[in-house]
């Protein structure tokens, strides 16, 4: 948005502003809810130029790190069960369960695709005639899109639903005891999709934020000062593409394919109304539905390598990556134990690549 | 994975359009979106033109900006 000169006088201008809203206040943390944020935040440090007494803490805003084990499960489940082509999108391709991971299995020799668009998986349909997966991962800002390729209608096309409505979560951790949390910056993606009028009902103050680090101090600056008026604010700095309603085509394909059901998240447990399932008029494309006989077999295993991980509590902002023993020693990006050490928006991958230290609260 | 990426619509052929990422040109999927022109900025994400990115509401930051911490 701005020119880099500019953008450094901008990111002193807004921190020395915060540092004067903030004097003599009570402690402050503002939830973010976006891998991205967290991305903004730590490439720049911003953390390291805020006022001791406001803290920003990432929340569960990576698709790839709230999908449960048990999702995952189901789909390696079907890779072995069937003679499927199974595609996906490159970030979960390396999450491990029980030390396998979607990579592992090509390794072996398994028909699995990296797509970068649900489009892609329907080409690959198309030319095939197999049945082709489709793990479907991401909140709103990505249901639109798998929504549309079901609509399509391709025959042997099949989506293995791991989708969650992202804003039933937010409600979801405010009831958390050990959670604390005076504000939320709102995801900017999920907001253009959903539109400032899908956070209307929660109740505690929220600002929608562009990803710019410019971006998110002017964020912050808005909300302290409404958090400091005692005001329970739903503000929007993403003006540029986030409008009120939304984006209305895409809430309307997505509410036509897909039913809001009670899942689970990593960290979060059951959040109500938060699982994208395929809608019964659907089913035809529905993998669940499909494959149901080999599901008569599954059972949902716990990984035991995963004990030691933290990824849990570093999603419900209650830990950082430094708490987990595990972090940057038996976990690393290139060997990954949890979620949050895989995906580009996991907080874990985010600390391990921009060499995050303690003064990063 | 919920990253959107800003480009500009150089060629619309319906449901798709040309956009241009400072230099590279991808085909993406624009049927999310309704009276989309050349020239437009979108917002695009696993392939679909997720959004328009207003130019006017852009300037008024940068403006809102200039405001907090003095002219640029
Ligand atoms: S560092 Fe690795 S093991 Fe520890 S919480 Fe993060 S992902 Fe889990």
């Amino acid at each position: 948005m701005l020119k880099v000169r500019d953008r450094r006088r901008a990111v002193k201008g807004l921190a020395s502003e915060l540092g004067r809203l903030m004097e003599g206040e009570r402690d402050i943390t503002i939830m973010h809810l976006c891998g991205t944020h967290e991305d903004t935040v730590t490439r720049y440090n911003l953390r390291s130029l805020l006022p001791k007494n406001l803290n920003v803490v990432p929340g569960p805003g990576c698709p790839v790190c709230i999908t449960p084990d048990t999702d995952l499960q189901m789909a390696f489940h079907i890779l072995e069960k069937e003679n499927v082509i199974l595609t996906t999108f490159g970030d979960m391709a390396r999450v491990p369960f029980e030390g396998k991971s979607f990579f592992y299995y090509k390794s072996k020799g398994y028909d699995v695709r990296i797509v970068y668009s649900v489009f892609d998986a329907l080409e690959i349909a198309k030319e095939s005639n197999k049945p082709v997966v489709f793990f479907a991962i991401g909140f709103e800002t990505t249901m639109p899109s798998t929504a549309l390729a079901v609509l399509d209608g391709v025959e042997n096309f099949y989506v293995l639903s791991a989708h969650r409505f992202f804003i039933p979560a937010m409600e979801h951790l405010l009831s958390f005891d050990d959670v604390r949390i005076d504000g939320f910056i709102n995801p900017g993606h999920v907001s253009t999709i959903v539109g400032v009028k899908a956070y209307e009902h929660i109740d505690v103050p929220q600002v929608i934020a562009g990803f710019e680090p410019e971006d998110v101090l002017l964020a912050l600056c808005m909300i302290v000062k409404a958090i400091k008026r005692g005001e329970n604010c739903l503000l929007n700095e993403y003006t540029r593409a986030v409008r009120y309603e939304g984006n209305v085509k895409a809430q309307e394909v997505m509410d036509e394919v897909f039913n809001r059901v009670d899942w689970e998240w990593r960290g979060l447990g059951i959040v109500k109304n938060s699982g994208g399932s395929l809608k019964r008029k659907y089913e035809d494309f529905d993998a669940l539905k499909f494959f149901e006989d080999a599901f008569k077999d599954f059972e949902p295993r716990e990984d035991k390598r995963k004990r030691a991980c933290r990824c849990g509590e570093v999603l419900r902002g209650v830990a950082t990556p430094l708490d987990c023993p595990l972090f940057m020693k038996a976990c690393t990006p290139k060997n990954p134990i949890g979620a949050c050490m895989v995906s580009f928006e996991g907080t874990c991958n985010i600390w391990a690549k921009y060499h995050a230290r303690k003064d990063n609260r | 994975m919920c990253i959107a990426i800003p480009g500009r619509v150089v060629e619309i052929d319906h449901p798709f359009a040309i956009v241009d990422f400072k230099g590279t040109r991808r085909k993406v999927r624009i049927d999310l979106l309704d009276d989309l022109n050349v020239g437009d900025w979108v917002l695009v994400h696993v392939g679909f033109a997720i959004q328009r990115v207003d130019e006017e509401e852009a300037r008024k930051t940068v403006e809102l900006l200039e405001q907090i911490f003095g002219g640029i």
